[in-house]
């Protein structure tokens, strides 16, 4: 299955991956080879056939709405690259005035 | 004494009688991986001043008379599994800083049962590999042979035993990465039913495939500790709502008049001679033992690499978006904004394999393509799940290889996903069905030893483990050990 530069650039835009000019051919001939494989599935008949999501039969559990957590703020801040007055630092997301 | 020969049991039995204190027994342990990992690279992180603590712990409490039921026994943990306060990296770089803030279930079940972690083990990054090459923490080396490859993704766990460096290992397999590195380093490895482990603090790749298990040295050792891993737990919503399993009681029960299935379409697969020849004499021993050998079709199975391979990497794609160098793990140096944060941190954190299978998830996920790839695979997913259900209503437990031959050299199939992704034909299939499956050693070529694998019906671990347990008490090849 052929990919073209431009959809593989798409899709690795969705993925948030930035990919370097010069690997994409290497990385293009390593996904259509893996594609290839998903062909096989073209011949078994699914007509009847339901998805299957999961291997459990399971409904979603449910339990009662109470907090169960501990508080872990900082304790999870300390994993943090950037963190100030106990947020999560990030470059600024929206222009405007600061 | 050299305790690291013994069986885990014997070790328990050892400790509860006082023949020696889990001091001296950690002692041995933490020695001999200063000694030999040097060359072997499978540990990430070894706990020795944790592992001394808790070992003391224990020894007090047997002075005390009132230790827990595993207290004292050493465990080796893959590195997917939280372990608070001690370093979690998944093999990745993205982790490579990452100080879990919490434990996983797993960990806590055997801890509260008085079991001494010395250290985390190596593996492919984000348990994506069958040979233990993508780990960000370098390559892990085979026992039998260290030019050979341990396989993956728990290679770390599995070198680690077969060495001898841990008395047994917490492992994960999605795909066969339990079952696969236990057939190449000659161990016992198995990978419960879907939902009998806890999979909370378990960092997710698949998250339907998933499943916790162990890698050991025998049948009997793999079902003591798997046993207390195992259980419902609140945390984890697919949890199944069992309580912990006897997976011991049942072990040396006669398999007499039970049945093995066959599945003819692997047998006409091209197969090594050796391979196959192991696989016979093993069928023998069986056959010895009074078990009834039936040929058995799994038509769809064929099916099981290219549906595994849209599952596991849409799955993928979507658990592993959690990784955008914000929270936690690596970021990149000086994004100039938030896109080039994301960007930048997940080519630079994420390695090779990695990142192919973020970008074929999604692919088969995105517009267009849904449908095409993704339901369909769901539908044939179904299709070998009903397969087995069929199959299931005639044997007891079906045997096949666990893998297409023994080890194969460092750095032989890295350059070829595709031909890596083969490893796991066999063993893919119980993760598409949620079924329990292990890999006993049954044969060795040019000095590597070769797994056969059981799979068993939905919840039958106890059956798997007796059969494996009655193969083992006939046949010495579990016994078998690389001289290193």
């Amino acid at each position: 299955m052929a990919l073209s530069d431009q959809e593989l650039k798409e899709i690795a835009y969705l993925a948030r991956i930035s990919v370097k000019e010069e690997s994409l051919p290497s990385l293009k001939k390593e996904l259509e080879d893996i594609l290839d494989l998903f062909k096989q599935l073209d011949e078994a008949n699914t007509t009847e056939v339901n998805a299957m999501s999961h291997p459990l039969d399971l409904s979603q559990p449910t339990r009662k709405d109470e907090v169960t957590e501990e508080d872990l703020r900082d304790e999870l801040l300390k994993n943090a690259p950037s963190v100030k007055s106990g947020l999560f630092l990030v470059p600024k997301v929206i222009d405007g005035e600061n | 004494m050299d305790l690291h020969k013994l069986s885990l049991s014997k070790q328990l039995e050892g400790l509860q009688k006082g023949d020696f204190t889990s001091t001296e027994l950690t002692s041995q342990y933490l020695n001999r991986i200063s000694e030999l990992d040097g060359q072997l690279n499978s540990f990430i992180t070894v706990t020795e001043d944790q592992a001394l603590s808790q070992a003391k712990a224990a020894d007090d409490r047997y002075k005390k008379n009132n230790n827990f039921s595993l207290d004292g026994l050493p465990i080796a943990h893959k590195d997917i599994f939280c372990t608070k306060g001690v370093l979690t990296t998944c093999g990745s770089k993205m982790l490579s800083n990452f100080e879990a803030p919490y434990s996983s279930t797993v960990y806590d079940k055997l801890d509260k049962k008085g079991m001494v972690m010395l250290g985390k083990t190596n593996m492919d990054e984000f348990a994506m590999g069958s040979s233990n090459e993508t780990s960000y923490f370098g390559p892990v080396k085979n026992p039998w042979n260290i030019e050979y490859v341990p396989g993956g993704s728990s290679g770390g766990s599995a070198s680690c035993v077969s060495a001898e460096l841990a008395p047994i290992a917490t492992a994960t397999d999605t795909g066969g990465s339990i079952r696969q590195p236990a057939s190449l380093c000659g161990l016992t490895g198995i990978k419960p039913t879907y939902g009998r482990v806890s999979r909370y603090g378990m960092i997710a790749f698949a998250s339907s495939l998933d499943q916790g298990g162990v890698i050991a040295k025998s049948a009997e050792d793999a079902a003591l500790i798997l046993e207390a891993m195992s259980g419902h737990d609140p945390k984890d919503s697919t949890s199944l709502k069992l309580d912990q399993p006897d997976l011991t009681n049942n072990l040396n029960n006669p398999i007499k008049g039970m049945k093995i299935g066959l599945p003819k379409e692997f047998f006409e697969k091209e197969m090594a001679p050796y391979v196959l020849k192991s696989i016979e004499e093993a069928i023998e021993v069986y056959k010895s033992l009074g078990a009834e050998i039936v040929e058995i079709s799994l038509g769809n199975i064929n099916l099981s690499l290219p549906i595994y391979y849209i599952i596991a990497p849409a799955e993928c794609s979507a658990n592993l978006s959690r990784y955008d160098g914000v929270r936690y793990g690596y970021r990149c140096e000086d994004p100039k904004d938030i896109e080039d944060l994301f960007m930048r941190t997940r080519e630079e954190g994420f390695g090779a394999e990695v990142k192919r299978r973020i970008l074929i998830g999604t692919y088969a996920l995105s517009a267009g393509y849904y449908d095409a790839f993704y339901l369909k695979a769901q539908k044939c997913r179904q299709l070998v799940a009903n397969d087995f259900i069929e199959a299931f209503k005639s044997v007891d437990v079906i045997l096949s290889p666990t893998t297409p031959g023994t080890s194969f050299k460092s750095g032989e199939k890295t350059n070829d996903p595709v031909e890596m992704y083969l490893q796991d034909i066999f063993t893919i299939p119980a993760n598409l069905a949620g079924l329990p499956g292990l890999s006993i050693p049954c044969g060795e070529h040019n000095g590597l030893p070769l797994g056969m694998q059981l799979v068993g019906n939905s919840l039958e671990e106890s059956k798997l483990l007796q059969f494996a347990h009655s193969f083992q008490s006939n046949t010495d090849w579990h016994m078998k050990m690389p001289n290193i």
